[in-house]
């Protein structure tokens, strides 16, 4: 939905709030998950994100969610898939060179990022996507990763 | 003697001391000249002499010259194949990778693969949609970006090895480019997308057509105050206009391109509009380099290649100096 993808951007601040307390309950639920099997979470947890986000941010689930480094605008829009936009192709309006009636993804990431407290995230290199994770649940990826983040600290 | 940058490259030149590669382009620009390079045009044929035929409009003109990847998603001779050619007989070639038709596989093996026939430059672009061109029904690869791209070529030079982590022998010693597009939205952004692309590994920049010197200015000076300066050299896109319908065509049809009214205007009221385009030309070029972190110019001179030596010498800025081209010395190896 076009119409909600442009109010997530305008609401980039509000949305990056909400999104720093919903991480540490997703944090939390780590012992459940691990309880169930992360194997066993990841379709019911795909089908909750891919729902919310499909939604909010026409989101693509390529698994490697950038969307607090791009002001709540997916990059996977982008019909270059450009994960560094924009490119040098943006017309005078901000719209996108290859769907004129677009506004560019990046034009729209560069507006969101600018009101979001970490607004200099967008000024971090991308690595290219890897196509492996395609389709799965970028949420508890981000669990997992803080969680072996944190064992490996507990090792040290 | 003459300078290192003039020998011919055929024989291998030694490596110097803070360089990435060993092309004449990277020790002309460390060695502080104003530098020029042009945009060739690839021919719609199998025929290597069209390539030449091309390359010579140069000789005398030109630091390096940039072998084109399918611009404007049309189909030509593809942009590795060119240098080949090129580099064959000495010229200096800038081989311009696109992300839109190949993915990570095919573009790494082209750059180790350029680079073993004495490719020293590599410009890396993530290039126009298909939509464009001249088969819009292609599949869009993307596979990677332009960052994304100067990252994994950067690796592949300094860590010898892959994307995957595989290792290479003998890593591609290029000297690696990327282009910018200060005048296109959002325009805040472009100095720091600079600042991205230089963390990523761009050397030197080559940018889109700038006929709005005003806001080139502002970014340049941005990109100053970013210390970006010291960090890459910046050589901006100028180019001759045919006429003024030529620039209000491109100004609603070619995206990322400004135009001002003033520019056109000028053209209107010519009695020659094509040579009014070369003098408008020659006065950006003389406009760009007297702005502090300007370190040459690239040439675009779409359909107007002719004309490029005669812009570069209207223009004053190699000050004399004439950069090697295949047979100018004695001393060269070419028959």
């Amino acid at each position: 939905m076009y119409k909600i993808r442009q109010w997530s951007v305008t609401n980039s601040r509000k949305l990056e709030a909400f999104y720093r307390n919903f991480e540490p309950v997703l944090v939390k639920l780590h012992p459940l998950f691990k309880a169930l099997g992360y194997g066993r979470m990841e379709k019911p947890v795909r089908v909750i994100e891919k729902a919310v986000k499909s939604l909010m941010f026409d989101c693509q689930m390529c698994g490697k969610c950038a969307l607090s480094s791009t002001g709540m605008s997916c990059p996977m829009n982008c019909p270059k898939s450009i994960r560094n936009g924009p490119c040098g192709g943006v017309r005078l309006d901000g719209h996108c060179e290859v769907k004129p009636e677009m506004r560019c993804v990046w034009v729209e990431a560069w507006r969101g990022s600018q009101q979001m407290r970490d607004s200099e995230a967008i000024r971090q290199v991308q690595l290219p996507v890897d196509n492996l994770l395609k389709g799965s649940s970028s949420w508890l990826r981000v669990v997992r990763e803080q969680y072996s983040a944190a064992d490996s600290e507990a090792v040290k | 003697m003459s300078a290192p940058y003039e020998q011919h490259p055929g024989s291998p030149l030694p490596f110097l001391e803070g360089h990435s590669s060993t092309g004449r382009l990277e020790r002309v620009l460390r060695a502080g000249h104003f530098v020029v390079t042009a945009e060739l045009a690839p021919p719609d044929s199998a025929l290597a002499e069209d390539v030449y035929e091309r390359a010579r409009l140069f000789d005398g003109y030109v630091d390096g010259m940039n072998a084109t990847d399918g611009s404007g998603a049309h189909c030509h001779m593809s942009s590795v194949a060119m240098c080949a050619l090129l580099t064959n007989v000495g010229y200096s070639p800038v081989l311009q990778i696109s992300c839109r038709d190949k993915n990570r596989i095919a573009i790494q093996g082209d750059v180790l693969g350029a680079a073993a026939m004495g490719v020293s430059n590599v410009l890396c672009l993530s290039g126009d949609g298909v939509q464009v061109g001249d088969h819009p029904e292609a599949k869009p690869v993307f596979d990677l970006d332009s960052m994304s791209l100067l990252e994994t070529i950067r690796i592949m030079r300094d860590e010898s090895r892959f994307l995957s982590g595989r290792p290479i022998t003998s890593p591609p010693h290029v000297f690696l480019g990327a282009a910018e597009n200060p005048s296109a939205p959002p325009i805040d952004f472009r100095p720091y997308r600079l600042a991205k692309k230089i963390a990523a590994g761009a050397q030197f920049i080559q940018t889109q057509y700038i006929y709005d010197v005003e806001q080139f200015r502002v970014f340049m000076a941005k990109a100053r105050d970013l210390g970006l300066l010291e960090q890459c050299f910046i050589l901006p896109g100028v180019g001759p206009l045919a006429s003024a319908r030529t620039a209000l065509w491109i100004r609603s049809n070619v995206p990322g391109i400004h135009i001002p009214d003033a520019i056109i205007e000028r053209l209107e009221g010519a009695a020659e509009p094509k040579l009014e385009g070369r003098k408008i030309c020659v006065e950006l070029i003389q406009q760009i380099r007297e702005i502090e972190g300007v370190s040459g110019v690239h040439i675009m001179a779409y359909r107007q290649e002719a004309a490029v030596g005669e812009i570069v010498q209207q223009s004053g800025v190699l000050e004399g100096r004439v950069p090697w081209y295949p047979g100018c010395d004695a001393h060269s190896s070419i028959a």
